[in-house]
């Protein structure tokens, strides 16, 4: 079969492969998992492993057209529910279903990194956002008459350039550009300092400007870079993590659209710095509409001499950078799950230690950096460690893309120095009616108006960019229970606490929500979150009762007000009548002993 | 110095096999020590169908499968002192509790009594028909451990319990120096 | 110095109790050369570390980490068996037993499994505050010799690493994600496998629980007189420390 042989046989290209598969067959059948197996030298049962991991790759056949609806509570808060439904009328399939003739499938995706024009859909390859009733109706019909899912956006599509066709699909939304990133950026500054230095000194700036990871969990660059520097391998690896699936982030995506050669330059100097021959840029599969671009960027890159061979002429200066397509899974925003994805696993993370810096990708040191921080890193070394450390607040240093969604006027992107109070970011995006605001995600934490006062920074409230405004009519637990539910879907089931506890923080919100949980499940929702923390193999699990647990301490009377008191220590929880719904309606009569009037 | 009165205790079966009951029985000879301590109310061993008083145990075994179960389970509870799931089938619902799991259609009640009065492989039915009187208390869509439905102060498990767990258990609970179970005595089978 | 501690070794302790390690030695395996007992589920003697069931987490160093992955530290102090970890621990295997359809009444495997000797240990014996999620799942009694019932699955992958280490075969893998990932053979059912009854990952030892199941020898055995009625998970590992 062709499509392996363009990825040589390497199971290590199983991602890709079966993206490939997916394309082209629209599922992946048992028949060529098997073939796939073969020509890669692996058992079926590890191809399926990868096939049945990714939500973009299926087991059943999906139509030619897949429509995948995000379902983001911001989305839903947006019209998401009109939307779906006119797709049903049109395609005349629900949600989760294929057209009987195989044109199309119909299905709902968590964020697609577009909160800020919400409600959106990818089409195939094509993003479509700003969606309404009326946009999603004719948009159908279109398809529905054979339009190519492009011509959607524009009737010309094609004859557009890349940047053109992604600007079309997508509005960058820049509301305000800081120094740093979207302001000017002198082109290649930064590469052109860096290769005058030595990868000590490289190292020393970036860790002397006091850059810390901005994919949020802000480990310190400059100390990374020097641990996978300071291993002795035959080979070192630089893999930029654009996965940004964390609900309401969508900061990258206006890098990507708008900084690509900033990005690549801040790989290659971190290639240089480390001594690293390979670079990988993990793009989400939600994102595979920038695709395009970034490879031209790259081509043009080769074209240039800033990847390749000897590097802007400097001698044994070799660098190149592939694109790894992601295929819908949060998890590998988790570097050592990242890691597993490039290697065709699935996205599992890896046991630590060892960490990616000592052993990372097949078994190689590995520098693994959001696209952000790349970013930044390009900048410092142009302009210098100072320069950065000035700005921002002790301890988190520069400036933060902030990506603002929800209930305000100007949701979009933020460049602000680090140490602003959500007051003051409100303010700016205007909305200073806001009732909750989601900071970080939902992983992070969620604030009533009595913390609008904290600050955006690593020690007060640390956020990878997420920040959703919530107004005075949105419902606190049904916000929580959609944010659960998306990390049960996320969470990629090696560990007990993290597979099973959070089906379980799920299942006792619905009962929160239906007004069936006990006094005591407040307790039990504190002890299982701890539970699951403190057990859980990596950050999701670590994080993932943060929707639930921030919720409880700054909503609290949310959830008292849902909780009914057991009477004479019969559980009021327990509803007996719907208990018993089904067999009355089997038996054709009423409850002699729970129905008042069963004569009727 | 005058005896102590003696404790009251209830026991019931609810949706289980009566096994647990019969396992009470095998506490065997120490069961005369036993009644020195207690009196039996409510109970199908002293076939006293109401409580005549205010008990200070109630043993329940069985999970809750039908709205009577559930009558039952809440009488013991208004009624006992202390509430105590005997079995497997109480604590987590046991083998009926295999219904929660084998039906996947959207009306799984109907799917399993059909299963089981009219489609089933080995069913000799010639009415056809699911039984369906008056007196037939009315099914729950699950089967619910006890713990579900009302609060529950122990649980001695086991299918059945040994009679020495429910001895021991017993006497000290009536005691008062009840402090957990040691480690080898429990069982699930 | 530290060449001669890499031959000669390293202590630290685990409840106090002074331990032995050498450099390489995960917390795990140096507490059962010591004969200090760690609760563990989803490692077995002769296959690699996975660190997935999470039942071994202790307290290293003040964090949480799983004992059979993580790696002994010279003058660590390790918690081990606190009332804490074993509420994690406890609510871990409570976890596992909801997950699945754990019934041990008509479990062939019952006294002899190491799920439910685990709850014996830990003394799961509290009504339950966690929801019963009763999967349907299939039975697989295709292969003439063996049966899988992967109601009573933990998803522990020893078969696994079991089957691909020892065997050399690959009969079994993980496939799904989250709550749906589960262990299935390579194949359509296990008789299109190469698996054998002679297989290690077939044997008595690799599951821990009653899912994958031997024909005609169930029950040879009685109930009550099992593995685990003679004494506590884990004794032959602290009998060694009292010799």
């Amino acid at each position: 079969m062709e499509i392996c042989e363009t990825y040589a046989n390497d199971r290590h290209r199983m991602l890709d492969i079966l993206l490939d598969v997916q394309d082209r067959f629209r599922w992946i059948s048992p028949k060529v998992m098997e073939t796939v197996a073969r020509q890669t030298g692996l058992s079926r049962i590890e191809v399926e492993g990868v096939a049945s991991f990714y939500s973009f790759l299926s087991q059943t056949p999906k139509g030619r057209v897949t429509i995948r609806l995000c379902n983001d509570i911001v989305d839903r808060y947006a019209g998401l529910e009109e939307v779906a439904k006119a797709f049903e009328e049109v395609l005349g399939i629900k949600v989760g279903q294929t057209s009987n003739d195989g044109a199309f499938s119909l299905e709902y995706t968590p964020c697609i990194g577009m909160c800020d024009q919400a409600p959106a859909a990818m089409v195939n390859d094509v993003v479509l956002t700003k969606l309404t009733a009326e946009t999603a109706r004719s948009a159908a019909e279109a398809l529905k008459a054979g339009t190519s899912p492009s011509k959607l956006v524009n009737e010309r599509f094609d004859d557009l350039t890349a940047h053109e066709q992604a600007t079309r699909m997508v509005d960058n939304n820049i509301r305000h550009a800081g120094e740093v990133l979207l302001g000017p950026v002198p082109e290649e500054a930064g590469l052109g300092k860096a290769v005058g230095l030595t990868p000590t000194q490289i190292i020393t700036t970036v860790e002397n400007s006091g850059l810390r990871g901005c994919g949020g969990a802000g480990f310190t660059t400059g100390r990374k870079w020097r641990f996978a520097a300071s291993e002795k391998a035959e080979k070192t690896f630089v893999l930029c993590n654009a996965d940004e699936g964390e609900p309401g982030t969508f900061k990258d995506r206006v890098l990507l659209t708008e900084r690509p050669h900033l990005l690549f330059e801040g790989m290659t100097i971190a290639a240089r710095a480390v001594g690293a021959k390979e670079g990988i840029l993990y793009l989400r599969g939600e994102y595979v509409y920038l695709r395009k671009l970034l490879e031209g960027v790259l081509a043009e890159r080769r074209r240039r001499g800033l990847l390749g061979k000897d590097i802007l002429g400097v001698a044994g200066f070799d660098f190149d950078i592939r694109i790894q397509l992601g295929a819908g899974a949060y998890i590998c925003g988790e570097e050592g799950a990242l890691i597993s994805s490039c290697e065709g696993l699935p996205g599992e993370p890896k046991t630590r230690p060892p960490f990616p810096v000592n052993r990372g990708y097949l078994g190689y040191p590995t520098v693994v950096n959001n696209v952000e921080t790349f970013c930044h890193a390009a900048r410092i070394l142009d302009r210098g460690a100072e320069w950065f450390h000035a700005m921002g607040t002790e301890g988190s240093h520069g400036t933060k893309l902030l990506s603002v969604c929800g209930d305000c006027l100007n949701p979009g992107i933020y460049e602000l120095p680090y140490g602003h109070t959500v007051w003051e970011l409100l303010e700016m995006v205007g909305d200073e009616d806001a009732a909750a605001v989601q900071v970080g995600g939902p992983s992070g934490t969620m604030i009533a108006r009595d913390s609008f006062h904290r600050r955006l920074t690593f020690d007060d409230l640390a956020t990878g960019g997420a920040v959703i405004v919530f107004s005075g009519e949105r419902n606190i637990l049904e916000i929580v229970e959609y944010y659960m539910s998306f990390f049960v879907h996320e969470s990629c089931g090696y560990c007990t606490p993290c597979r099973v506890g959070n089906v379980f923080l799920q299942k006792a919100i619905q009962k929160f929500r239906k007004g069936l949980a006990n006094a005591e499940d407040i307790e039990y929702l504190k002890e299982l979150s701890g539970t699951i923390i403190e057990t859980s193999r990596c950050g999701l699990g670590m994080t993932s009762p943060n929707p639930i647990l921030t919720t409880l301490k700054n909503f609290p009377l949310v959830y008292s007000a849902m909780t009914k008191p057991s009477k004479d220590r019969i559980r009021a929880t327990f509803d007996i009548q719907s208990a018993i719904d089904d067999a009355r309606r089997i038996a054709k009569r009423r409850s002699y002993i729970f129905d008042k009037d069963f004569s009727q | 110095m005058t005896e102590l009165p003696k404790a009251r205790i209830a026991t019931a079966s609810l949706a289980g096999c009566f096994g647990c009951h019969m396992a009470i029985l095998d506490i065997d000879e120490r069961l005369i020590e036993l009644m020195k301590l207690v009196e039996v109310d409510r109970s199908p061993l002293t076939d006293i169908k109401r409580f005549t008083k205010r008990c200070d145990i109630g043993i329940i075994e069985g999970g809750c499968c039908n709205e009577e179960n559930v009558h039952v389970l809440h009488d013991f509870r208004r009624n006992c002192d202390i509430l105590i799931s005997i079995g497997q089938c109480a604590i987590m619902g046991g083998l009926p509790a295999m219904r929660n799991a084998i039906m996947h259609s959207d009306a799984p009640l109907r799917e399993c009594l059909e299963e089981a009065y009219i489609t089933g492989r080995y069913i000799r039915n010639t009415t056809h028909d699911i039984p369906n009187d008056p007196a037939l208390p009315l099914l729950l869509d699950e089967v619910y451990p006890c713990s579900d439905v009302v609060e529950i102060d122990y649980q001695i498990p086991g299918c059945a319990p040994t009679g020495d767990i429910i001895f021991e258990t017993l006497a000290k609970l009536l005691t008062g120096k009840f402090r957990g179970f040691e480690r080898e005595m429990i069982k699930f089978d | 110095m530290s060449g001669t501690e890499k031959e000669t070794g390293f202590t630290f302790t685990i409840d106090g109790v002074e331990v032995t390690a050498h450099a390489g030695q995960t917390i795990m395996e140096a507490a059962d050369e010591a004969g200090v007992y760690i609760p563990r589920l989803c490692d077995h003697e002769g296959l690699r570390h996975q660190g997935g069931c999470r039942v071994c987490t202790v307290k290293a160093g003040g964090r949480s980490v799983a004992a059979c992955t993580q790696p002994a530290a010279p003058g660590q102090a390790v918690e081990n068996e606190t009332p804490h970890l074993s509420k994690l621990r406890r609510d871990l295997v409570e976890m596992l037993f909801h997950e699945g359809n754990h019934l041990c009444p008509i479990c062939e495997a019952s006294g002899n499994c190491e799920l439910q000797a685990m709850a014996y240990r830990l003394e799961m014996v509290e009504p339950t505050k966690f929801p019963y999620l009763e999967p349907c799942r299939a039975l697989d009694a295709s292969h003439p010799d063996i049966a899988l019932d992967t109601n009573r699955c933990i998803s522990c992958g020893r078969c696994i690493r079991a089957s691909q280490d020892v065997d050399g075969k690959g009969v079994f893998g993980y496939v799904g994600r989250g709550i749906h990932r589960r262990v299935a053979v390579n194949g359509e059912n296990l008789a299109h496998t190469d698996a054998k009854v002679t297989d290690h990952a077939i044997s008595e030892e690799v599951c821990p629980v009653g899912c994958i199941i031997r024909k005609r020898v169930g029950f040879v055995t009685p109930i009550g007189e099992r593995e685990f009625d003679k004494g506590l998970i884990g004794h032959e590992i602290e009998e060694k420390r009292h010799d």
